[in-house]
């Protein structure tokens, strides 16, 4: 294929070693337990997307969250590892526990975890999933990755890149997260404000009512 | 180690989280999907970026400083995500998407049914509360 | 100022009064009456100051050409000979006499500044058929001359009768205007040029290639105009309109216009015998046929109405026979007394509140309640009928003079035949003439039964101009026939004794009939109790008259007849009067030959639009529908729907490109 050819020149002077030298059922210690932990961390995933048991879906995140912690320690991505523990499997996912906690979501089996787009979605998802792989197979099957050497994510280096080169979109991103933050707090106020104005004003429809005196039953 | 391993794995994570995006009912259920799809993207640059570091003695570093770009922002976008799901859940009685159909033809009756759902909500808060 | 000046004047200043009317009309109430009489008033001044200058002897000609207009160029022009210098007199002399009268008979009517601007323009647009000697300029006063009669027919729009006669006569002359352009046209093309002292010299020359074509299209709107059989039945129906509107319809300008024409564009009909002959039976068949219609009306102005067809019929027979100072002499005369008639018909009408005979016939003491219409109108009628020596015998004896002249084969120009038909139809119609105005008259002053109406004293303004058109009713023929000849071709105008004798006779032997079977049925007037009157007696004219017209229909049954059994026309015309009463069905015939036909394609269209043509509009609309249903369907608003959907397709787009970029 002419992808695959003109992805091997363009990277035939990175790829110094090529297919023949590193084959795919040649494997090292790392790529087998890549493969292992992509297994678990492909399976959790699955799980999550899935299951019925919403809470259940949370938890089997922090496993695939987790999982792909470890790749990125098999990557030498020490840092980015560590980043996604604290961030991902600390605060996002606990976030998304509240989050279905507020929403009342059931507790044990819900029937109708998944909508009626089911069959749609995993026909979507599949031929995706078949157009990538085929793509990205065909156009990286001989790349290799030299693992062996200084790691290229540790927090030095990646110190070193984020504050000698990327300062700019670092600081610029901590603005993002501060509007974020702002946003967030906005939303959920917006929502009493709009209630309580509905509260205050007598004429309107019966279930409106009732909601508003609930809520203020509530507070 | 061959790119083709956490390449792969990234489109099969990618593609399950999509899976998730299209098919899951409650909204927390997607977006717990859209952060499995960004995982994928985060694993696909950091891949690269080791692999390119190495090859090319590429040393900006790129893919693993936009990986933590891309955790922040998925830490905002959570954030935000799920104020508006309860801000949605708060006016509606309920979170999930296929029950949000306003912009279908036709919507009143749905709209209704909507508000049904909402007083039917509300009276369960109450007998929750009382 | 030159007599060109004053001649253009002449058409102007009415239009002017016309344009400022309808521009002052609602604004200056006070001003509207000056602005309507004055400019006629002054207009006849002027052209009796044409008159006096031109005197009869060489033609005026004057032109201009206001922009090339291609091959044949249309000018501005005039041409005032002895004709037109003599008939505009006529012209703006009545209607100087109608728009006074006017100011009386519409005195309370809420939309006189209009109908008086109307009257102005009507004016002007004769004045200018007149005078000009440019055809596509006399086409542009002729064709607003038919917009201007459909206004003022239609002047009581509140009635349906008025409607359907303003349409109809608008209707029935347009239809013969078309052929009337298309004849101009083609005459022009022979011609090479629309000035008619050009085109009388291509036609002196022989340079005139269809000659009986061109006459018998031009004859068409002639028909229509002057309301000649087939196209007359406008007329009697135009009654629907005010009485002076009728006068100056009648008397002076839309009809007069087309016997005009001919007379100006005279040899253009000699060049063509066959012509000559339609023209002849064309008269022939209109005086008879009107006269015996006229005997059989009820409407005193259907009565009046059905004269000017017949009389018309002269005017028609005379240039039949080649004779235009004929046709021109009984124009003139006939203009006064018919002006007469039907402004002294308004007067009757006003007093009796009807316009039916029937009911006058028994009214007791009509006459003494209008003096001066009764007067006035027997000096019109006996006009009317030909007894000397008033007007009318001289013009009319000079008509059957003029066709005697012809059958003895004395002329070149005319047939004989056409000379034989003028002359024994003409001499009938002598006779019809004068037993329809004798009935006319008995039946309106001699009345037997309750005392008519006292509704005052009529207008003055009424009453004088009665007096100041008796004049030349009683007196224009005795004094002008020996001096019109010179206005004219030159040809003898004086009554010859042969035809005077007989047309004189049958004159008076109708007359006498009529006398003798109004004596035998008028008995009867009193068994038989008939009539309406108008509802408000008080009202001014033309009130009194659109109620009377209004309410005719409803109380006899029909716009023209009564079943009067002591109606002396019943008894002289005897199954005749049935059918003379509907215009010897005419109308019927049209309306089997045209209305139908017109209806039924109308009908037809309505179908194939409403069925046909809009299943497939129907059709076309359907399919777009049913598409946007189906896509309406795709509209859930469920979110991960489109998602789903979008993403495929970018899949789909994704391999596509891969596939197209790899060669594959």
């Amino acid at each position: 294929m002419t992808l695959a050819a003109a992805a091997a020149t363009a990277h035939a002077t990175a790829t110094t070693t090529a297919a023949d030298a590193h084959g795919f059922l040649s494997p090292t210690g790392v790529e087998i337990a890549f493969l292992l932990v992509g297994l678990v961390t492909f399976g959790a995933a699955i799980v999550t997307v899935t299951t019925r048991q919403l809470v259940h879906a949370a938890l089997w995140l922090v496993v695939t969250l987790g999982g792909l912690a470890v790749e990125y320690l098999l990557l030498t991505a020490e840092f980015i590892a560590w980043v996604q523990v604290l961030i991902y499997v600390g605060s996002v996912v606990v976030l998304l526990l509240f989050g279905l906690m507020l929403t009342k979501a059931p507790i044990g089996r819900s029937p109708d975890a998944d909508s009626g787009n089911r069959w749609a979605a995993l026909t979507v998802a599949v031929a995706s999933a078949a157009a990538l792989i085929w793509v990205v197979v065909d156009a990286f099957r001989t790349t290799w990755i030299d693992l062996d050497g200084a790691p290229a994510g540790s927090t030095e280096v990646t110190g070193k890149a984020l504050f000698q080169n990327w300062v700019l979109p670092f600081e610029a991103l901590s603005v993002l997260l501060l509007a974020a933050l702002v946003g967030a707090i906005v939303l959920s106020r917006k929502a009493k404000a709009a209630e309580s104005g509905t509260e205050s004003a007598p004429p309107v429809p019966s279930t409106r009512t009732a909601k508003g005196s609930d809520k203020g039953g509530v507070r | 180690m061959h790119l083709a391993y956490p390449a792969v794995l990234s489109v099969l994570l990618f593609c399950t989280g999509l899976y998730g995006v299209l098919a899951r009912r409650n909204a927390i259920l997607v977006l717990m999907s859209v952060e499995l799809m960004l995982n994928a993207v985060n694993l696909n640059l950091v891949a690269f970026d080791v692999w390119l570091s190495r090859a090319a003695e590429e040393t900006l570093h790129s893919g693993q400083a936009l990986t933590l770009f891309t955790i922040a922002i998925a830490a905002a976008e959570i954030g935000i995500g799920l104020a508006i799901v309860l801000a949605v859940y708060r006016n509606r009685g309920t979170s999930d998407i296929d029950k949000l159909r306003d912009t279908a033809e036709g919507h009143e009756a749905d709209a209704s049914a909507g508000d049904a759902a909402a007083a039917e909500s509300a009276a369960e808060k109450a007998e929750a509360t009382a | 100022m030159t007599t060109t000046t004053l001649a253009v004047l002449v058409p102007l200043l009415p239009f002017l009064g016309a344009a400022a009317g309808l521009l002052l009309g609602r604004t200056a109430p006070g001003f509207v009456r000056p602005i309507a009489v004055l400019p006629t008033l002054a207009s006849l001044v002027l052209a009796v100051l044409v008159a006096v200058r031109q005197g009869g002897d060489e033609a005026v000609d004057a032109a201009t050409e206001l922009t090339p207009t291609g091959s044949v160029p249309i000018e501005l022009a005039l041409h005032i000979d002895g004709f037109a210098a003599l008939v505009a007199v006529l012209v703006a002399f009545v209607a100087t006499c109608v728009q006074i009268y006017s100011t009386g008979y519409l005195r309370d009517d809420s939309r006189y500044p209009s109908y008086a601007a109307l009257v102005s323009l009507f004016t002007s647009a004769m004045l200018l058929v007149v005078y000009s000697g440019d055809l596509m300029l006399l086409l542009v006063g002729w064709e607003v001359m038919g917009i201007c009669s459909y206004f003022l027919v239609g002047h009581y729009w509140e009635t349906p009768e008025a409607r359907a006669a303003s349409l109809k006569a608008f209707l029935v002359t347009k239809l013969g205007d078309v052929p009337f352009l298309i004849g101009l046209f083609a005459l022009a093309a022979d011609a090479a040029s629309f000035r008619i002292t050009r085109v009388l010299d291509t036609v002196a020359n022989g340079g005139l290639d269809h000659p009986t074509l061109i006459a018998l299209l031009l004859l068409a709107g002639v028909a229509g105009k002057s309301a000649q059989f087939p196209l007359h039945t406008w007329l009697p129906d135009a009654m629907a309109g005010p009485t002076p509107v009728s006068a100056l319809i009648h008397a002076a300008t839309m009809v007069a216009a087309g016997v005009y024409f001919i007379a100006r564009l005279l040899p253009v009909f000699e060049a063509s015998q066959a012509a000559m002959v339609v023209l002849a039976v064309m008269a022939a068949v209109t005086m008879a046929g009107s006269g015996l219609a006229a005997l059989a009306q009820d409407d005193i102005k259907r009565v009046l109405a059905y004269s000017t067809i017949g009389q018309l019929g002269y005017m028609t027979g005379a240039l039949a026979v080649g004779d235009r100072g004929a046709a021109v002499f009984h124009l003139l005369s006939h203009g006064a007394f018919k002006a007469l008639l039907f402004l002294a018909a308004g007067v009757i009408i006003h007093a009796a509140g009807t316009n039916s005979l029937a009911a006058m016939s028994r009214m007791h003491g009509l006459r003494d309640r209008v003096p001066d219409a009764y007067w006035t109108m027997t000096v019109a009628l006996l006009a009317l009928a030909a007894i000397p020596p008033f007007s009318g015998f001289f013009s009319k004896e000079s008509v059957l003079g003029a066709a005697e002249h012809v059958t003895t084969g004395h002329s070149e120009h005319a047939p004989a035949a056409a000379g034989w038909i003028v002359l024994v139809v003409g001499l009938l119609t002598a006779l019809l003439t004068a037993a329809y105005a004798a009935r006319l008259w008995l039946l309106a002053f001699r009345g037997h039964g309750t005392e008519a109406p006292d509704h005052g004293r009529q207008p003055l303004t009424m009453t004088v101009v009665l007096w100041v058109l008796a004049a030349p009713s009683l007196a224009l023929g005795g004094l002008a026939y020996q001096s019109l000849p010179g206005w004219f071709d030159g040809g003898e105008l004086t009554p010859t004794l042969t035809t005077s004798v007989l047309g004189t006779g049958l004159a008076l032997v109708g007359g006498i009939v009529t006398y003798a079977a109004w004596r035998h049925t008028t008995e009867l007037a009193a068994r038989v109790p008939l009539g309406a009157v108008a509802a408000h007696p008080e009202g001014d004219a033309a009130q009194v008259e659109a109620e009377a017209i209004a309410s005719h229909e409803p109380v006899y049954g029909g716009v023209a007849h009564a079943p009067d059994p002591a109606d002396p026309g019943r008894l002289l015309l005897g199954p005749l009067h049935r059918h003379a009463a509907v215009g010897f069905h005419v109308d019927a015939v049209y309306s089997a030959l045209f209305v139908r036909p017109v209806r039924a394609g109308a009908g037809l269209v309505r179908f194939l639009d409403r069925e046909v043509v809009d299943t497939y509009v129907r059709g076309a609309g359907a399919l777009p529908r049913w598409l946007g249903a189906a896509v309406r369907r795709a509209q859930t608003g469920n979110v991960q729907t489109y998602v789903s959907a979008l993403l495929a397709g970018t899949v789909v787009l994704v391999v596509a490109a891969v596939l197209v970029a790899t060669g594959a």
